[in-house]
């Protein structure tokens, strides 16, 4: 867990450096009797960004948000909005506003009393104005005098988007505001949300366990597992250098090959994978990397080429003969395919539909290969299947 | 239909398709006679002491309802009671309700239970602990309004508790967090939110207990030394015969019944169509 918080403390130095706000979390700890739900988190959110808390049910997403939003007192640690520490404040005193998991609308007030609620709390000149103009941006206006169970699930979840960014909070907590819809509006309202986003200029933390939907919507996502955050950053760096194997399992799909670290060339480390001496950039490697350590080499099954057996493939790399292809699934854009490797572990290719090269067969023998850049070297400590898709397998 | 029916073959079918229908009219027919016949009595003009026949019509009843002064005093002092035991059951069970729903505190399960004790005793046994109890700590002698109202509370307030918290167990408390997350404080969370949800379940439980302290004769009959409430005024005179009046307040109340039943459907249809706009 070393890395995880270092990477937590470099983030929180830029947070801290290029704002002066945004919401930090320290050493955030939640018990629940002998339960605990939040371990000792650090994480800093800067002000103005799209903030995205990934990770599977359960994992304390929803009990951390309630934190920060004054709902859930916390065992120990520290909650700030930039210099201002409000890890005890009151939650109607606190800049912070939700989007419930299962929106949390009034029901005995309509649409436009819904929206207009954290505005009359706080007497607040130009109401009518206001309401109207947030009704307007969410597309609701014909709808203001409903009741909320008179709209459908996506229009709900609209009020409740409103009835938080009217009040222009410092952050805006969505708790898996997109979980009760279905593919198709989910989709939408990413984008919408997303929009919204960049015309308000707010500071979202938006909480799901979907990975698609965090990576798409966030400009920083942090993994987090049974109450740790594991990794934080880009979506496309956690995507291509993980350094878990909950991280790697988790966001999208990953081969873990068992290996022996060889030892240190330069800057890379050389890794005996199942007899083939396979090359691991440093910045990849999140091992100690001492000669006779066992690590899992990582690859995504994207990056993985497939080819007919002695043929020469275009990556020059780590290529690895012997295998057989046991399954063939064809996606249209895509087709997967099962290799089962001289060790006996069956690897995942994705290989893209562009029409140059032939689909394989069950059944024939192929090399596979990919280039060093792409694979990763993970500690051999942690569960190879952690994370994984239930179903995926 | 088919020409070769012949007409009872015809009225049969019309009766077999029909039945459901007439089967609701009679249950309701059922239900309203004694009502009916409460308002044609309160129109009533007795010849004789034979007071239970409809002999003319007049209007002398509701122009002097209270003829018999003593029935007029009992029906006011049950309307005080009434009033004065629903206010006090619903404002003390809506906050027991509360603490029951909201508070985890030692025995909430005992206490739980034993709200419905009051419930599943027979009044009768109820009346005369009660009648003991009075006795025992020295009211003998000051049986009567106030003797009467503590029972009613009393037996009120778990009707009270039971309905209010029947509807305080089914409210999300996400909204009050949702509340409070949007700058109410306690004080306006409970006004703007709590309140008003749990508000129907409070009237329910009012004019529940209100029925009930009103119609109450057991109990009643037992605590209340000289004094004497509507229930046990008819009681007394029904070996006499009942004056008119009695049915001129029957048909009062039952007005008063329909109306609030009315003025509710009403108010909700007229929200409807607001909301249709
Ligand atoms: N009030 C509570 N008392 C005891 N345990 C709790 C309480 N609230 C949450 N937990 C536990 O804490 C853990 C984290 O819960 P939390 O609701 O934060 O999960 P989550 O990440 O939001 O999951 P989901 O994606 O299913 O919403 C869970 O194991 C849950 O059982
Ligand atoms: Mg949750």
């Amino acid at each position: 867990m070393s890395q995880v918080a270092e990477s937590a403390e470099t983030d929180g130095s830029t947070g801290a450096g290029s704002a002066g706000s945004g919401l930090h979390l320290r050493n955030l700890r939640k018990e629940f009797a002998a339960f605990t739900a939040v371990h000792d988190l650090d994480l800093d959110v800067p002000s103005g960004s799209f903030f995205a808390l990934l990770g599977p049910s359960g994992c304390g997403k929803t009990t951390t948000l309630r934190m920060v939003a004054g709902l859930e007192t916390p065992t120990s640690g520290s909650i700030a909005l930039g210099e201002r520490d409000i890890t005890w404040e009151k939650p109607y005193r606190r800049p912070v506003n939700t989007v419930f998991q299962n929106y949390a609308l009034f029901p005995h007030l309509d649409i436009y009393e819904n929206v207009a609620f954290g505005l009359r709390r706080r007497k607040r000149k130009d109401v009518e104005r206001e309401v109207d103009a947030m009704l307007e941006l969410v597309e609701l206006t014909s709808q203001a005098r409903k009741k909320p169970a008179q709209l459908s699930g996506g229009q709900q979840q609209r009020v409740a988007l409103a009835r938080a960014i009217i009040n222009r909070p410092e952050v805006l907590l969505l708790d898996e505001p997109l979980g009760a819809l279905d593919l198709k509006l989910r989709r939408s309202m990413q984008i919408e949300i997303k929009r919204i986003q960049t015309e308000v200029g707010l500071t979202f933390v938006h909480v799901t366990h979907d990975q698609e939907e965090a990576m798409t919507m966030a400009d920083t996502v942090a993994v987090m597992n049974a109450g740790h955050i594991e990794q934080m950053g880009a979506p496309a760096e956690l995507y291509e250098n993980p350094q878990t194997t909950f991280v790697a399992n988790f966001l999208g799909q990953s081969n873990l090959i068992e290996g022996t670290v060889r030892g240190r060339d330069g800057e890379d480390v050389k890794v005996d994978m199942q007899g083939t001496v396979v090359t691991i950039p440093g910045q990849r490697a999140h091992v100690a990397g001492n000669a006779g350590d066992l690590g899992w080499v990582g690859i995504r099954p994207e990056k993985v080429l497939i080819a007919e057996e002695g043929q020469v493939i275009d990556a020059p790399g780590n290529s690895i003969p012997g295998g057989v292809v046991t399954d063939v699934s064809f996606v249209g854009v895509s087709t997967q395919y099962l290799v089962r490797m001289p060790w006996g572990q069956e690897l995942t290719v994705f290989e893209q539909n562009t029409g140059r090269r032939r689909l394989f067969a069950k059944g024939e023998r192929v090399d596979v290969s990919w280039r060093p850049e792409y694979a990763f070297l993970l500690d051999h400590t942690q569960d190879r299947a952690a994370g994984r898709d239930e179903d995926a397998d | 239909m088919s020409p070769g029916m012949s007409p009872l073959q015809r009225m049969g079918r019309w009766i077999g398709q029909h039945l459901v229908l007439a089967g609701g009219i009679l249950v309701l027919i059922y239900m309203f006679v004694p009502i009916f016949v409460v308002v044609l009595m309160s129109f009533n003009d007795p010849k004789s002491r034979l007071v239970y026949r409809f002999d003319g019509f007049t209007l002398q009843n509701w122009l002097n309802p209270c003829a018999d002064a003593a029935m007029c005093s009992a029906v006011s002092r049950s309307i005080q009671i009434g009033l004065l035991a629903t206010l006090i059951a619903t404002v003390l069970g809506t906050m027991m309700a509360f603490a029951l729903v909201r508070h985890r505190f030692h025995g909430r399960s005992v206490a739980n239970l034993a709200i419905f004790l009051p419930m599943a005793s027979p009044e009768i046994v109820l009346g005369s602990s009660l009648l003991a109890l009075f006795v025992a700590a020295g009211f003998a002698g000051q049986l009567g309004f106030w003797t009467i109202l503590i029972a009613h509370i009393m037996f009120c307030l778990s009707f009270v508790v039971i309905t209010v918290r029947a509807r305080l167990a089914g409210l999300d408390n996400n909204l009050e967090q949702a509340a409070m997350d949007l700058y109410a404080n306690e004080r306006q969370t409970f006004l703007r939110v709590t309140f008003p949800l749990v508000f129907p379940g409070i009237l329910g439980a009012a004019l529940l207990a209100f029925s009930l302290s009103f119609d109450d004769f057991i109990i009643t009959n037992l605590n209340a030394g000289n004094t004497t409430t509507f229930p046990m005024y008819v009681w007394g005179v029904a070996q006499r015969g009942v004056p008119m009046q009695v049915n001129v307040v029957g048909t009062v109340m039952f007005v008063i019944s329909v109306a609030i039943v009315v003025g509710v459907e009403l108010n909700r249809r007229r929200q409807e169509k607001a909301l249709a706009r």
